[in-house]
């Protein structure tokens, strides 16, 4: 009944605001026998589709799960990865750990949306006195977009202290969330750099011709419209972000993935690390569900400004 | 003839290797209309863009009530102001309402308060029956709204010159019609004008002076009578015979 509903609304959109009121004489139209006799075949075999589906999944799901519990290696896979009184027990340490990827995330963030935006800036803009920060931002984006980010947070880590330059921090956090936001940057200003390239120069000429300036132009034309075109691929690079904050473990940061491993390596159980990966997975898939309502919304209103 | 707003000599533009326009000489004094017509291609809306200085040139002058806007010393920032455009595909900006797109440049550009700049937006508004438009986003729009809309905008700076370039191209027949009667109303105030138009019937109505430009030169120039009934050039008459068959004198 409810697809009914939905299908109906669809329709009067279709035939514009006012078909309600153009078609509906009065108040006083009635359902045809022949429009009665159809609705009540699009609910039979809605409901047919429905029970289908149930069967379906009841089956093959169920089925899948009776054959893994059944197998012979079941107790010892229970034991070595889902043994919850031990996930528990640890609990307290993975969310304390956990507290520092949220923290070096916020940091990152901040500090990867200026430095982004910057260099998306100085990359599509043509004034000849940005020329050698063109060329220097062309080449940080080439190199550390190609490089896994692993190895930069091991240059990073362990380099810079091995500079033993006076006044470098040889704070493993510190120096980590640096490799991240180092890295992050790239990412995130080839994103806006492609959101700004995307708004098409019509655009640009109507503000310049209206007496703006490039600054005027890019502040209340440009970027307005760029940053919502971009907003689904940003918000992919922050979930992405909030995963690789793990990475910084290996420098000794005691993060979720750290006390984790510390946990699992004195048992020789693995269930902490499936807590881990389960308090990030609170976090991050809200966040994907979020992003695809954010994209589906963005195309839509795309789509309507391309109907126009 | 008096004093001209704008006055062109000698002005060249190429793209690359292809030359676009060539040896164009026009003056275009207060209060009148002048209307470029001619296949596309022939470089209309070049010439328009080249006069807002959204195009750089390569030879000529341009004048812009004597002074000339082509110097390298002068800000272009400055000269667009006192020029208005409309183009072909509105050009709205759909992430602002009908009034924010209005106001942006007189708050912006002018530094009107946004009281000043929200209250001549809307006697515009009002003066082109789209106040109950004001809070709408372009997207709600149709195409001959949207269009009067983007020539209130240009409005809004109060330019010394406005520039139309094939505003009715992309509307259909119903549509056209209220544009073209905006722009004859703004033409009746004495707004001088410069347009590219494949509208002959509405060239007629609006133009002190109509230009038929050829392959990027002004091959043929004078009162829309001469031009559009008695053309003395064998490829002015051509492309007239074909716009008529087209359906669009």
């Amino acid at each position: 009944m409810k697809n009914e509903a939905s299908r109906e609304d669809s329709a009067s959109q279709f035939n514009g605001e006012n078909s309600q009121s153009k078609y509906d004489f009065g108040g006083k139209w009635q359902p045809s026998e022949l429009e009665l006799a159809r609705r009540a075949a699009r609910a039979k075999r809605n409901k047919r589709s429905a029970i289908i589906a149930a069967l379906s999944s009841f089956f093959v799901l169920g089925g899948l799960a009776v054959i893994a519990v059944t197998s012979p290696g079941w107790k010892l896979l229970s034991d070595t990865f889902f043994k919850w009184a031990y996930g528990v027990e640890v609990l307290p340490k993975i969310l304390l750990g956990f507290i520092t990827n949220i923290t070096l995330t916020t940091i990152a963030t901040i500090c990867v949306a200026f430095f982004g935006l910057s260099i998306a800036l100085v990359r599509t803009s043509k004034a000849p006195a940005l020329t050698p920060f063109r060329i220097l931002a062309t080449v940080y984006v080439d190199v550390f977009r190609g490089i896994p980010m692993l190895l930069v947070i091991l240059l990073v880590g362990f380099g810079v202290p091995a500079l033993q330059i006076q006044g470098l921090t040889n704070n493993v956090l510190i120096l980590g969330l640096t490799a991240v936001i180092i890295t992050y940057t790239a990412y995130v200003a080839e994103v806006i750099r492609s959101g700004i390239l995307s708004i098409h120069p019509s655009q640009r000429a109507a503000a310049r011709s209206l007496g703006l300036n490039y600054v005027q132009t890019m502040r209340h034309v440009i970027l307005p419209q760029a940053f919502r075109r971009v907003t689904p691929p940003l918000l992919n690079d922050l979930v992405a972000l909030i995963k690789d904050t793990g990475l910084v473990s290996i420098l000794g940061v005691t993060d979720a993935v750290r006390a984790a491993q510390i946990a699992s390596s004195r048992s020789f159980n693995y269930t902490p690390y499936v807590m881990a990966a389960i308090v990030f997975l609170l976090i991050t898939i809200p966040l994907t569900r979020f992003t695809d309502r954010t994209l589906r919304k963005s195309i839509e209103q795309q789509n309507a400004q391309g109907l126009a | 003839m008096s004093n001209s707003v704008l006055e062109i000599s000698k002005l060249r533009k190429s793209f690359d290797t292809e030359l676009v326009l060539e040896d164009i000489s026009i003056k275009v004094p207060e209060h009148t209309a002048t209307v470029f017509i001619g296949a596309s291609g022939s470089g209309k809306s070049t010439l328009l863009r080249c006069i807002n200085l959204l195009e750089p040139i390569d030879d000529g002058v341009i004048k812009l009530d004597g002074e000339e806007i082509t110097d390298v010393e002068i800000n272009p920032d400055e000269v667009r102001r006192k020029i208005g455009m409309v183009f072909q595909a509105f050009n709205l900006f759909p992430h602002m309402s009908v009034l924010e797109n209005i106001i942006l440049a007189p708050m912006r550009v002018k530094g009107s308060s946004r009281d000043q700049a929200v209250d001549q937006a809307e006697s515009l508004l009002k003066r082109f029956g789209l106040l109950d438009k004001a809070h709408q986003y372009p997207d709600r729009l149709s195409g001959g709204q949207q269009q009067r809309v983007a020539i209130i905008r240009s409005l809004a700076l109060n330019p010394r010159l406005l520039l139309l370039d094939e505003i009715t191209s992309s509307l259909d027949p119903v549509l056209v019609n209220e544009v073209l009667k905006t722009v004859r109303d703004l033409k009746a105030e004495g707004m001088t004008m410069v347009l590219a138009t494949h509208e002959m019937g509405f060239a007629k109505q609006v133009a002190d002076e109509v230009c038929f430009l050829k392959d990027g030169r002004i091959l043929e120039w004078g009162t829309p009578d001469q031009i559009l009934n008695k053309p003395q050039e064998r490829q002015t008459q051509e492309f007239l015979k074909q716009v008529n068959e087209a359906g669009r004198l």
